[in-house]
């Protein structure tokens, strides 16, 4: 009974992941067709990587989505963090109900309904104080940092949950003064959480699609809105090639920032063995 | 000394006070305001100007004209079918695709928890791989895979088991694919954290009474994953049911989904205060199901405190 | 020993009689989780109406074996038997054991009544019968009005009520408890201790516990195995292993004893006489068959059974050295000396306070003598 049913839950692993990773290994192999005919294989080249780096727009489109997910993921980060104190370390205040649904709708919400009100909002402020004028880069890093530091925000508030508050007791108790006791205490401690944090609202700015096209403005276009205006007609080799691109370094990257923190991990729980052996 | 300790103090509250009101105002500003603005220009007329639909309150004219509204937005939401049959049809893929995540993600789910610990990272972090890379892309790869000379029609008619290529690509069929497959880690996550947590005494206790494994899994392992299931389905549902990338890209002109309503109402036909109806009426149907998942995860950390 | 045991009761146990058959039988189970032997070559007999402890430190392989009878494990070699049938490939919810866990295992989802009542569902019994019996048993556990709480409202003391009732419900042949007071804490445990006893009694289940704690095993059972290394080290009634231990890692475990390492000097049919160099002095004790002069052995005796005193005592069959009090505790009912002799080594004493009194009778650096019965000294020749 005990085996039939490890076969059944591995045969669903193998599944489930095949699943989810053949389509992306499909465009990575496809990426590499000399043809210009996307299903039909041609020979192994690299021209769409070459051709990827003749074409202007691309790169202008990639610098400037870098540019909206690094200063709104910073933001993001340092906003999602404040709110993931103000939940867990503020005790009750009022309004804190709306807060927390304020924290918990954005990672559910429609992002064309996310896009549409910001559009609004940024409409009527125009007519009613004149800002943001041009819409444009500024106003996408907002829509952005709105929607991911509610990621953020429940992250952090993740670990500061399960953190230990006897730290940040003990600091008070020898006479921290709450801001440096945040600054001194809680802040290196949850600092994987804000980095994981920052990560994951960089990647989501990267990725982002509905929101920016309804809060840019004319000449502002980031990649995925570049990507989107070619593929919506149908499968482009140069589009596998950026794909394959795109994936690759994000994947190095996650798995570079999960290695260290495993090692890091890792490395502290020997450490431990090792003290506590010595003082055996 | 004493004035000095009088600024600390003052220094201590204005932290506490900076630590909530900068979150939360940005939110209020950023996230709700935005939906009183939509609120309100649903009842706006569509005019052709920057900005295009009429002002709730026009100061420049006579007095009685100082407030206007309209209904006619919700009237025409009603009339038209094009509304009921997207909201239906939105509703039904969101509702199928939340049935096959589950069937699919609780089964990987109970394995990865039941895995040993250094399997269980590896799976897990495969899980949120695909994740962390582009959403838009991934939807793209489904596109080379299910077209008329994509992978599959290729495979299927070299080893002869059809002789014309299906159509596979902008069907309901493929907005189901992409669904279940971008949205499936949103299920399996918060299924995995659910059953992880869970005390295999609990089924030992029940075996030893008596009950044979399947009954174990309906008596104990099932109601007891109950908050598992409720987030993870809520957590697809919610998005799937405002897509918008998705049936553009991988759904037929009939794949009338909500999501891609509202933006083509927005984009090629400019009728903002129409688009701002069919959101709010939107939000209306998410309201409830929003409002499930918020108390849950307020429980959730209530649990853990 | 057999006059030991002939106080408790009038009967001969069913350990003692030949006649009587083994109700649950180990036979010669091994158990190996890739290379690690948890349990090894154990054989035991356990009989009806016991209440059975295995006792040992953890990882000794305790839990392990009771979980081979209750059917989560598979032993990698060997058969249990219960009443003569083979269990060995009858998977746990189909044999007539029940289980009460470490950590309760109370489902969190159901009332306490919807607990008990579990088994007997998954019995398929008749709804009216369930409801006679869960309330009985509730009845007996004291939990009648806590019948429609559920878990999370119960205290620690409680819960272990519901997992006794819900395992005793469906009446099995036998129950394994697996440390069943190491949740409590001190006071409820004392109290549970003699309530479990009770229960045990009224309903005549031959109970297996598995506890690390040789106090509740010696105040629970009838008798006790003691497991170190996945080995059974010794088996007997608590008395036995109390007085009797057969290797230092028995005496060492049940309570403080003191042990003196030495070599026969002389031995007649009764008695002997034990050099021992580290005390040096000469501890008399009985001899068995097989003892010859030059042995080497280990005396060890109770600090309970050492005589403390200022003067210094006579007769026969005492064993005597002289010593400083080099450290004393007052514990209330005893009081616990810590004596030095002059080769150095120290020797625990145990006395009862029976007079009450402010002043010590004893007191630090003072001058005492140590004696104790020939009947006292334990022979360890491991």
């Amino acid at each position: 009974m005990n085996r039939q049913r490890s076969t059944f839950l591995i045969t669903v692993l193998c599944f489930g992941y095949a699943f989810l990773y053949i389509p992306i290994i499909m465009v990575m192999i496809y990426s590499f067709n000399d043809s210009r005919i996307v299903s039909v294989w041609g020979g192994f080249s690299f021209r769409w990587y070459l051709a990827l780096l003749d074409n202007r727009q691309i790169i202008e489109a990639a610098l400037l989505s870098l540019r909206i997910a690094f200063i709104s993921a910073t933001i993001a980060t340092i906003l999602g963090t404040l709110a993931g104190l103000a939940l867990t370390r503020m005790g009750r205040f009022r309004g804190r109900i709306l807060f927390t649904g304020m924290i918990v709708a954005p990672l559910v919400m429609p992002e064309v309904i996310t896009g549409l009100s910001l559009l609004l909002l940024f409409v009527s402020l125009q007519d009613f104080i004149g800002w943001p004028g041009q819409r444009g880069a500024t106003t996408i890093m907002i829509g952005h940092i709105t929607f991911s530091m509610a990621y953020v925000a429940v992250i952090v508030q993740s670990r500061l949950m399960s953190m230990d508050q006897s730290l940040e007791e003990a600091a008070m108790d020898l006479g921290g003064r709450p801001f440096r006791v945040t600054i001194d205490i809680t802040l290196p401690i949850i600092a994987p959480a804000m980095l994981s944090g920052w990560l994951l609202a960089f990647t989501l700015s990267l990725d982002d699609l509905v929101i920016a096209s309804f809060v840019s403005g004319p000449g502002a276009s980031t990649l995925p809105m570049w990507i989107y205006s070619k593929i919506r007609l149908g499968v482009t080799p140069d589009i596998n090639a950026l794909a394959t691109i795109i994936i690759t370094i994000v994947s190095i990257g996650v798995v570079i920032a999960c290695w260290l923190m495993l090692r890091q991990e890792k490395q502290r729980q020997q450490d431990a063995q090792l003290a506590y052996k010595n003082n055996l | 000394m004493n004035s000095n300790l009088h600024q600390q103090r003052i220094m201590d509250i204005l932290w506490r006070r900076f630590v909530i009101v900068a979150p939360y105002l940005w939110l209020f500003i950023f996230f709700l305001a935005p939906f009183a603005i939509i609120f309100k220009i649903s009842f706006a007329d569509p005019i052709v100007a920057q900005p295009p639909f009429t002002p709730l309150f026009n100061f420049s004219v006579q007095a009685d004209k100082w407030f206007y509204f309209t209904l006619d937005n919700y009237r025409f939401l009603l009339e038209d079918n094009l509304y009921w049959i997207s909201y239906l049809k939105s509703f039904k893929i969101a509702f199928i695709s939340t049935c096959l995540c589950l069937l699919i993600g609780y089964p990987m789910a109970y394995a990865i928890a039941r895995a040993s610990p250094v399997w269980r990272n590896v799976l897990l972090f495969l899980i949120i791989l695909p994740f962390w890379t582009s959403f838009l892309l991934r939807v793209y790869a489904w596109m080379g895979i299910l077209s008329t000379h994509g992978v599959i029609n290729n495979l299927l008619i070299s080893i002869g088991f059809i002789d014309q290529p299906l159509k596979l690509l902008y069907t309901d069929f493929a907005v189901y694919v992409g669904i279940v497959y971008s949205y499936l880690p949103f299920m399996i996550l918060p299924l995995f954290a659910n059953l992880v947590k869970l005390d295999f005494d609990l089924n030992e206790a029940a075996a030893d009474l008596g009950a044979t494994p399947l009954v174990i899994f309906r008596d104990i392992t099932l109601p007891l994953s109950m908050p598992g299931i409720i987030a993870g389905s809520l957590l697809v549902f919610i998005p799937a049911l405002g897509e918008f990338v998705i049936p553009a890209l991988l759904g037929g002109l009939d794949t009338l989904m909500i999501g891609r309503t509202l933006y083509d109402e927005f984009f090629s036909n400019r009728d903002w205060p129409l688009s701002s109806a069919v959101a709010t009426v939107l939000l209306l149907i998410l309201v409830l199901p929003m409002m499930i998942f918020q108390h849950h995860q307020i429980n959730e950390t209530d649990y853990q405190e | 020993m057999v006059e030991e045991t002939s106080d408790q009761s009038t009967e001969k146990p069913a350990w003692q009689d030949p006649a009587a058959k083994p109700f649950i039988q180990i036979e010669n189970v091994s158990k190996d989780f890739n290379g690690f032997i948890a349990v090894n070559k154990v054989s035991l007999d356990i009989y009806q109406g016991e209440l059975f402890s295995i006792l040992g430190a953890s990882g000794c392989g305790k839990t392990t074996l009771l979980r081979i009878l209750a059917g989560f494990e598979r032993p990698t070699t060997g058969r249990i038997l219960i009443d003569g049938m083979d269990m060995t490939n009858i998977p746990p919810y189909e044999r007539p054991i029940n289980m009460m866990f470490q950590s309760y295992a109370v489902f969190p989802h159901m009332t306490v009544e919807k607990n008990v009542a579990y088994g007997l569902k998954k019995e398929g019994i008749a709804k009216e019968q369930i409801q006679t019996r869960v309330a009985e048993m509730l009845e007996l556990v004291q939990m009648t009005e806590f019948a429609k709480r559920k878990p999370h409202q119960l205290s620690g003391g409680q819960l272990q009520r519901v997992a006794l009732a819900r395992a005793l419900v469906k009446k099995p042949k036998v129950l394994l408890l697996d440390e069943p007071l190491a949740a409590l804490d001190k006071k409820l445990r004392e109290h549970t201790q003699f309530e479990l006893m009770n229960i045990q009694d009224q309903i005549g289940v031959t109970f297996v516990v598995v506890t690390h704690d040789q106090d509740e095993a010696m105040i629970l059972s009838s008798r006790i195995v003691v497991m170190h290394k996945g080995e059974l080290i010794q088996c007997g009634t608590p008395k036995e292993i109390y007085e009797y231990p057969i290797n230092r890692y028995v005496a060492d475990f049940f309570g403080t004893i003191n042990l003196f390492e030495g070599n026969v000097s002389r031995v007649d049919d009764k008695t002997m006489e034990v050099e021992c160099k580290e005390i040096s002095t000469t501890v008399k004790a009985l001899s068995s068959d097989t003892t010859r002069v030059n042995d080497q052995l280990t005396i060890a005796v109770r600090p309970e059974k050492i005589s403390i005193s200022k003067e210094a005592p006579e007769g026969e069959d005492l064993s005597i050295l002289k010593g400083i009090v080099w450290d004393l505790g007052y514990y209330g009912k005893l009081s616990i000396y810590k004596v030095r002799t002059e080769t150095g080594k120290v020797i625990q004493v145990s006395a009862q306070n029976r007079i009450r009194s402010a002043e010590r009778v004893l007191e630090w650096d003072e001058e005492v003598y140590l004696s104790w019965d020939i009947q006292s000294s334990v022979v360890l020749t491991e």
